[in-house]
């Protein structure tokens, strides 16, 4: 449902300021959404102002920076810290994409740092992802076959490999599904570009053997057709993958398989 | 607004409020905003026609109303709002083929359109004589 503005339970106030560092010629300003699930407070905005010198290049590297010498309270996902894992994703600057690639040079002035947008936030940066992977497993997100397993393995022409490419890259940040307005407005409904990439990438797998009961079970107003090509998704996947395109070409697929 | 659909205890993060628009974004709204105010400018085609049946009265107190400022403001703003919809419309179609999907090429083709819808409005305005400029002025 199409709700502009925030519940009230989750208006953000103003919050607190920290201190800036003294004798520090190069600084960047931090303003990061908190939230303690403890407190029984709303959300705030803390400002954080750190000295660029001390920590490495990487939003994330500032987070940890943070965190490690200024205020331990503060909560968000890491874990490679080179691009693989997808657990720092969240909204910089006021675009979703995954802290430990993103630059933090590349902002003038103050960086923004919230959660992923329209999500229940369980501490700080830290977003509920459970509807999340519930709709990628949905999807069933696997090789099915009826005929019996070959003796060797299950073969694939180059060619029927290479449809795989800009597919199975994803590594399920959810930036993409978050960045979405018909997700946030019909996230219960609409299964969201990152599921829907991850279905057409076993759509389009030559060795599957169910594709056309994948695309029965997209074929409803809400799960895939909610999709208005606003192309947000595409716009910030931090691997270049584009979703948007992933479910043209499933709706393709669904007028081609009827004629 | 009421908070109906929000009944997790915990805060929704924030959406809109936080987001930078990309253009494609921009340009997905006005598809919609353009699409409705396209069926509001059909009633308004509608009551020209009425007026236009039923008699040089009726049809003048139709044309005042019309060719005043307001009444003009309204008009130019259909015309852009027919011109980016069929435009955006036409790009729906590639979209649906599986074409345009590279993101900058698509904010590119986006602000383009917004330009184009602008622009060409003034032209046929300019072009039927609607508009305080006429084409001898400029020199046409």
């Amino acid at each position: 449902m199409v709700e502009l503005t925030l519940p009230r339970n989750s208006e953000i106030k103003k919050g607190k300021i920290w201190p800036k560092p003294v004798g520090v010629k190069k600084f960047k300003v931090f303003k990061i959404y908190r939230f303690d699930p403890e407190s029984g407070q709303n959300p705030s905005w803390d400002t954080y102002t750190i000295d660029t010198a001390q920590c490495g290049p990487m939003v994330l590297d500032a987070l940890i920076y943070i965190k490690n010498e200024i205020d331990p309270t503060l909560s968000f996902r890491r874990s490679c810290r080179e691009g693989v894992c997808g657990s720092c994703s969240m909204n910089i600057g006021g675009r979703n994409t995954i802290a430990c690639t993103k630059g933090h040079d590349e902002f003038q002035g103050p960086i923004t740092i919230s959660p992923l947008p329209h999500m229940p936030v369980v501490k700080d940066l830290v977003a509920d992802l459970t509807n999340f992977y519930a709709q990628h497993r949905y999807v069933q997100p696997y090789l099915k076959t009826t005929t019996p397993e070959p003796q060797k393995e299950w073969k694939q022409s180059e060619g029927d490999r290479k449809k795989l490419d800009g597919l199975y890259e994803c590594i399920m940040c959810a930036s993409c599904s978050t960045a979405c307005p018909s997700y946030w407005w019909n996230g219960d409904k609409f299964l969201g570009p990152a599921a829907l990439l991850q279905a057409y990438r076993w759509i389009i797998d030559s060795r599957d053997e169910a594709t056309g009961e994948r695309l029965d079970d997209l074929e409803d107003p809400f799960k895939l057709y909610r999709c208005h090509t606003i192309m947000n998704c595409a716009q910030v996947c931090p691997k270049g993958l584009n979703p948007a395109k992933a479910i043209a070409e499933i709706k393709k697929l669904m007028v081609e398989r009827v004629t | 607004m009421a908070q109906s659909g929000w009944t997790d205890k915990r805060p929704m993060s924030p959406h809109v409020q936080v987001w930078r628009w990309h253009t494609t974004m921009l340009g997905s709204i006005l598809h919609r905003a353009t699409g409705v105010a396209n069926y509001l400018g059909l009633i308004l085609l509608a009551g020209w026609l009425f007026a236009a049946a039923s008699g040089p009265e009726a049809y003048s107190a139709f044309e005042r109303v019309a060719s005043s400022i307001p009444g003009s403001v309204v008009l130019f703003g259909f015309t852009v709002s027919i011109l980016y919809h069929a435009m955006s419309g036409a790009r729906h179609l590639v979209w649906d083929m599986g074409h345009g999907f590279n993101p900058k090429l698509a904010s590119l083709l986006g602000g383009l359109m917004i330009l184009l819808a602008a622009v060409g409005a003034g032209a046929i305005w300019i072009a039927a004589g609607l508009a305080p400029v006429s084409l001898e002025a400029m020199g046409g």
